[in-house]
């Protein structure tokens, strides 16, 4: 079989501020036709910087040596892309390999319509009239899945939803026909949901359009999904490369083995119950009579409109509640308003109708005054480590911040005694307090932020994705971490998170959000192990499964549901 | 102006909301908002007006009356007082607001003191020069700016792009009447090939006056003449004003340019255009330049103030007599009724001005449109 | 602008950069020092280009007295007075005024004015634009929209005429030094103002939705708290740059209102509009040196704050930033990060993600920096 890519020995570095800095070391892979080779990685481990390399996409302060051969569909010419410079790269742009890239929205240029871009592509690379142009483009609009693609060529891509801008994106490469789609994280960015539809699509590339597939993805998950072989990049080099089957059944370089050890399954060994295993805790047993901590009924958020925008809803009529000592999870995708229940109970969000008690204050038209005492007994994580904290002032004046602010300390350092046991507690070292939030990576951070949220012993916990912007390793280790100290301080907790398996790792209930509304409440076993909820259903179907052999079964079942739906 | 730190400094800022809608929130919003979004804007020159007429008000008013400011040393206090009951100047200063505001209403903004004329014939009169000036210097300006910026976003870091920008700079740097009396000891002193002030020679103003359209606007009463040499003259005198107002502007439009194209170029779009092999050309005509074009509109928008202010100054630099000459002659003769009258009614065309702008920055960014 | 889509490569993640309180010394962390050392190229020329223009100025306007050889106001020398327009001579290095004044001296002696101007003006505008951006920003309701209307309404309106009105009503028109000075500083002002409460309020609006200040509502933080432990600081890191764009204005502004008649009276100060305004007639008889040397100087002036203002906002956005190329020779083992790529991003804010990596990676060593 012909390879369509052959890299050899790549190494590619960059000029930084602080010196030279090696993102690829010695890179050799080849990608057959027809394949879809992936290549995983966290982040930082050179994976995306491998695929740009094959369409010449580094930026200026990149230096490129070994040789990254590139072969055209019908195996006309081959080049040398590391050497090829000016118009012959162009040429090759698009042609031989395209690129479907992680975010469709900045992917796609807002001021043109789709059909007039999609052309631009076309006329690169051969003369072609307007009319032709356009017609290719509907058909290829139509092949990918948009739907009235006659009509919609001349919309702009701020008329069509994510998953059809995604769609939109691969259209651009595959009208090009080129041998090879490179497709950078091209799920990362979507729903769940919307999500298995683009995998359906990208699985169909290969066997519709004779398309091998390069995909740089973080989640084994979509790997098992789509892949026929995997590499596993680690600090710019490949350790593993195999075959999809066998990497899963049995990895063998350790990286590996740490790397799928570290990915939430749905139906896995619940965290809480290990962390109790491990440290011998006796297994708290939620009270079901106790006065729950937060109480919501038929709960109402309307975010007002404006002259040029109607109000939007985003709760309409949730009824919840976490008792004490309960790890409540909220699951939905974007918009579901799981954020918004978040911050409604924080006090960041004001309620709209219904009723929300929060520590028995009803959050209705409350008065900041009333709820300021109620604050000191909730902590609440954010979900970007990047942003939570102030970047003026050290870990340590961070995480004393709630004891100054209720009194509890006149000052930071009067406070630092009890930052050093939380410091200890969510197990940074001491010296951490002193650094600026920037020293930090983002797992620590989370951590810190952790601490400052359990600082004045709160009765509850919100945190909100607070997950979600780490990477595997780090999250598995994160989500640990606080499995365990929930055990050991045994506070209430609603964990928001868009990953079925991160809640499912955690929460003692489950509930599913769907556009503002609750459409099923229970324990992990039942929301999980037998879906009541077409949308539930829907979900849990839609989530790829670290696992090649589980995941093709249960995309049959997705496709029976989304038939039958 | 410092128009490179803020972006698009606009008041109604169209894309994104800023309550924090959710993404279905955005994608319902889409469908037929640039009527609401026009109204929205043109309602808001009244507010613009409003603030600016009483800012003006407020602050003339603030330190006297204007017969006292503008007849202070020449008549006894007696006589004061009695022109200045004549005028209603010792009224409450509610009243006289009041007052006021009803007159611009009604399209009166006051008569001058020195010359006795109503502010609104002498904006007839000479605005028509101002106006010709503006849109030489317009012209100008774009010509220069925008190729020239296109060039050094392209051109970026390289030699090219390090001298436009130098350039850039220096024209930002050079006041503008500066500029011209530079523009005058060379041309018309030294080398003699252009005439030193005013619009036109003498003899062609006769010419003008006697078989022009009569539009005030030299160059179209000159080729209504029929003459030539009228035509050539006036295009002449044009010449160095235009240069000193334009190539000012024009630095400053080449700056916006390049830094609102350099942030395009290196959007995800255009990187994803171009790894499908669009040339490099394309890339900055069509996939960078359109995107940018929205935010260089609206500032553009905001130099028309800029604009007017170098008027003034190029205008006393050149005879060139249009309103901000007029300006001058008043606000040496103290006569703050006309000073008064002059910026208001500016203020009025700079919003004005501002908001046909906004309306095309509109048209352009298809996001408001649909 | 949207974010580049080079999540390995990171241009975007600089977006981030947090004022940067770094454990280095103090002199490299401070501000300008900070960016010379940063910058590269024609970026580094630029910046230091101003910084020496910028110099000039401020020496020359410290020591106008020992600089200068006459007074701002001397028309003779001794006995011999210096005479009217004399073309330059020993005597009169770069000639006479109309009024008899040394054209050299007045030009070093003019200075002064314009950096008091500059001064006053700078101060006034930026503790007012600053306060009224942080208080409109922060609580936003109907204040804030009417603020908003009401700078948007001035910056649109052409300075110079704004600023024509203002000195009218505090000078009348033409005064002593310190007159002019303040007259010109308080209309300065007045447009300032509405440009540092519209980048002040920006920010403050950008940064209230944050999580950290987030996070501090949620402890139950008071508002004063809030505002200013948490907002102002973190509001502040564009000032410079305009600060520095806003001193060019000063120097025009105030030049283009000695230019209309609205300057300082020649005894009680230098002023280089004024000096241009009356060069004007000289000019058509062919004489130079009573126009150049002052309009020579005011370029010099604003061309200093000017490129100096440029280069820090080319070295602030990470989109117009120059970066050094990748060197071969450079190629030494400069991975100690365990994930090395990750230090592409910009040094210090994401790049020690990596540090942790897989669980038993973690260590102590912290970020290298």
């Amino acid at each position: 079989m012909t390879n369509v890519v052959d890299i050899t020995d790549l190494r590619v570095s960059f000029a930084t501020d602080s010196g030279t800095v090696r993102a690829v070391e010695g890179v050799t892979l080849q990608v057959a036709a027809g394949e879809v080779l992936a290549i995983v990685g966290e982040s930082g481990s050179g994976k995306t910087v491998t695929a740009r390399t094959i369409l010449g996409l580094l930026p200026e302060t990149a230096l490129t040596s070994g040789a990254v051969l590139l072969t055209r569909k019908d195996g006309s010419a081959t080049h040398d892309i590391v050497t090829l410079r000016g118009n012959d790269l162009r040429d090759v742009r698009g042609r031989d390999a395209a690129m479907v890239f992680q975010e469709p929205s900045t992917a796609l240029n807002p001021v043109f319509p789709v059909g007039w871009q999609i052309a631009e592509g076309l006329k690169a690379h051969s003369r072609i009239s307007d009319k032709d142009a356009r017609a290719r483009a509907i058909e290829i609009l139509r092949l990918v899945g948009i739907p009235d693609p006659e009509h919609r060529v001349d919309h702009y891509p701020h008329q069509f939803s994510g998953g059809q801008k995604q769609r939109i994106v691969i259209a651009q490469a595959l009208v090009l026909d080129p041998g090879l789609i490179i497709a950078d994280e091209p799920t990362t960015a979507l729903d769940v949901t919307v999500q298995a539809e683009i995998l359906d699509l990208l699985r169909s590339l290969p066997r519709d359009f004779g398309s091998a597939i390069v995909l740089i993805t973080h989640n084994m998950g979509v790997v098992a999904d789509l892949a026929d072989r995997v590499a596993v990049m680690f600090n710019g080099e490949i350790v593993e490369q195999a075959e999809v089957r066998t990497l899963f059944s049995s990895p063998q370089h350790p990286y590996t083995q740490r790397l799928l050890d570290a990915v939430p399954r749905v139906g896995g060994r619940r965290l809480r119950d290990r962390v109790r295993v491990a440290d011998e805790l006796e297994p708290m047993a939620v009270d079901e009579s106790a006065t729950p901590v937060v109480e919501a009924s038929d709960l109402r958020i309307v975010y007002p409109g404006r002259l040029r925008q109607p109000a939007f809803t985003a709760v309409d009529g949730v009824n919840l509640a976490i008792r004490p000592g309960e790890v409540l999870g909220l699951v939905g995708e974007s918009g579901s308003g799981k954020t918004t229940i978040g911050r409604a109970i924080a006090g960041l969000t004001p309620v709209s109708g219904g009723s929300l008690k929060v520590h028995g204050v009803e959050m209705l038209d409350v008065k900041e005054k009333v709820f300021r005492p109620v604050r000191k007994r909730i902590g609440f994580v954010f979900q970007d480590p990047a942003t939570s904290f102030n970047p003026l002032l050290t870990i340590a004046q961070c995480v004393a911040e709630p004891m100054v602010v209720h009194g509890l300390a006149p000052n930071p350092d009067e406070a630092r005694p009890r930052v050093d046991e939380l410091m200890e507690a969510v197990q940074l070292p001491k010296a951490f307090g002193d650094r600026f939030p920037h020293e930090l990576s983002g797992g620590q951070r989370q951590r810190a932020s952790l601490a400052r949220a359990l600082i004045l012993g709160p009765e509850l916990l919100i945190a909100d994705e607070p997950t979600s912007a780490l990477d595997v390793s780090v999250q598995a280790r994160v989500l640990d971490l606080f499995a365990r100290l929930q055990a050991e301080l045994g506070f209430a907790c609603l964990f928001i998170s868009h990953d079925l398996a991160v809640v499912d790792l955690l929460a003692h209930r489950i509930a599913v959000l769907h556009r503002g509304v609750l459409v099923e409440e229970g324990t992990g076993d039942e929301v999980l192990g037998a879906p009541k909820h077409p949308y539930t259903q829907r979900l849990l179907a839609s989530l790829p499964v670290p696992d090649p052999v589980e995941q093709a079964a249960r995309r049959e079942t997705w496709r029976n549901l989304r038939a039958h739906g | 102006m410092t128009s490179t730190t803020t972006g698009a400094p606009t008041g109604v800022a169209p894309p994104e909301p800023t309550t924090p809608a959710t993404p279905a929130a955005k994608s319902r919003r889409s469908g037929g908002h640039l009527g609401s979004y026009l109204l929205v804007r043109f309602l808001l020159i009244f507010p613009t007006i409003f603030i600016l007429v009483t800012t003006v008000f407020v602050l003339m008013r603030a330190t006297g009356d204007p017969i006292t400011a503008s007849l202070g040393g020449r008549l006894t206090r007696a006589q004061l007082d009695e022109r200045i009951a004549e005028a209603g100047y010792d009224r409450p200063i509610l009243v006289q607001y009041l007052e006021y505001l009803g007159n611009i209403f009604r399209g009166d903004f006051g008569t001058t003191i020195s010359d006795n004329r109503p502010v609104t014939e002498v904006v007839m009169t000479y605005g028509a020069a101002t106006l010709e000036l503006a849109f030489y210097a317009l012209l100008v300006a774009l010509l220069v700016g925008i190729p020239l910026g296109r060039i050094a976003a392209a051109r970026r870091d390289k030699g090219v792009d390090a001298s436009l920008r130098i350039t850039g700079i220096l024209a930002y740097a050079t006041p503008v009447f500066f500029a011209g009396i530079l523009l005058k000891l060379i041309f018309s002193v030294w080398l003699g090939w252009l005439p030193v002030a005013g619009r036109a020679s003498t003899d062609a103003q006769i010419e003008i006056q006697r078989n022009g359209a009569g539009t005030g606007l030299f160059i179209v009463d000159a080729i209504a003449t029929g003459d030539p040499a009228v035509v050539l003259d006036v295009l002449e005198h044009a010449i160095l004003p235009a240069l000193a107002l334009g190539l000012l502007t024009g630095g400053i439009f080449l700056r916006l340019v390049r830094t609102n194209v350099i942030g395009t170029l290196s959007t995800g779009y255009v990187e994803a255009a171009r790894s499908r092999g669009v040339n490099e050309r394309r890339l900055l005509r069509q996939h960078a330049w359109r995107p940018a074009l929205v935010p260089i509109i609206t500032v553009i928008g905001l130099q028309v103030a800029l604009l007017l202010s170098g008027a003034v100054l190029t205008e006393k630099t050149f005879e060139w007599k249009g309103l901000g000459f007029q300006l001058v002659q008043y606000l040496l003769a103290r006569d703050f009724v006309a000073v008064q009258g002059l910026v208001v009614l500016l203020a009025v065309v700079v919003a004005l001005t501002n908001f046909v702008v906004d309306v095309i920055a509109a048209l352009v960014d298809p996001r408001i449109r649909y | 602008m949207t974010d580049t889509s080079l999540p390995e490569v990171g241009l975007a993640v600089a977006h981030a950069a947090p004022p940067t309180p770094e454990h280095t010394s103090l002199w490299k962390r401070l501000p300008v020092v900070r960016h010379v050392r940063t910058s590269v190229g024609l970026q580094r020329t630029m910046l230091v280009t101003g910084l020496v223009l910028v110099l000039v100025f401020v020496v020359t306007a410290v020591f106008a007295p020992l600089l200068a050889p006459y007074g701002y106001a001397q028309l003779s020398s001794g006995d011999v007075n210096f005479g009217s327009q004399q073309p330059p001579s020993a005597e009169n290095l770069l000639g006479t005024t109309v009024g008899g004044y040394d054209v050299l001296s007045r030009t070093i002696w003019g200075a002064r004015p314009a950096i008091l101007v500059i001064i006053v003006a700078v101060t006034l505008s930026i503790f007012a634009g600053v306060a009224l951006g942080l208080v409109s920003g922060y609580f936003g309701g109907w204040v804030d929209r009417v603020l908003v209307v009401i700078a948007d309404a001035l910056f649109a309106f052409p300075s110079l005429l704004l600023a024509i009105v203002v000195a009218i009503v505090i000078s009348g028109g033409q005064s002593s030094m310190w007159g002019g000075v303040m007259a010109a500083a308080i209309s300065l002002s007045v447009v300032m103002i509405p440009q540092y409460f519209r980048v002040v309020r920006a920010e403050v609006v950008r940064v209230k939705a944050e999580a950290f200040v987030e996070s501090a509502r949620v402890i139950g933080a008071g508002h004063l708290r809030i505002m200013g432990r948490h907002v102002l600081r973190n509001s502040t890191r564009t000032l410079p740059l305009i600060l520095t764009l806003n001193c060019s204005e000063a120097v025009l502004t105030l030049a283009g209102l000695g230019f209309l008649g609205f300057g300082i009276e020649p005894t009680a100060a230098a002023d280089w509009g004024y000096d241009l305004s009356k060069s004007l007639s000289d000019v058509t008889s062919g004489i130079w040196w009573t126009a150049v040397p002052p309009g020579v100087a005011i370029v010099l002036t604003v061309l200093g704050a000017t490129l100096v203002g440029e280069s820090l906002n080319d070295l602030a956005d990470p989109r117009l930033r120059t970066r050094r190329a990748a060197k071969a020779a450079a190629l030494s083992p400069v991975t100690a990060v365990p994930g090395g790529v990750a230090t592409d991003r910009v040094p210090g804010v994401e790049s020690i993600d990596e540090l942790e990596g897989p669980s038993d990676l973690f260590d102590e060593n912290g970020p290298r920096s």
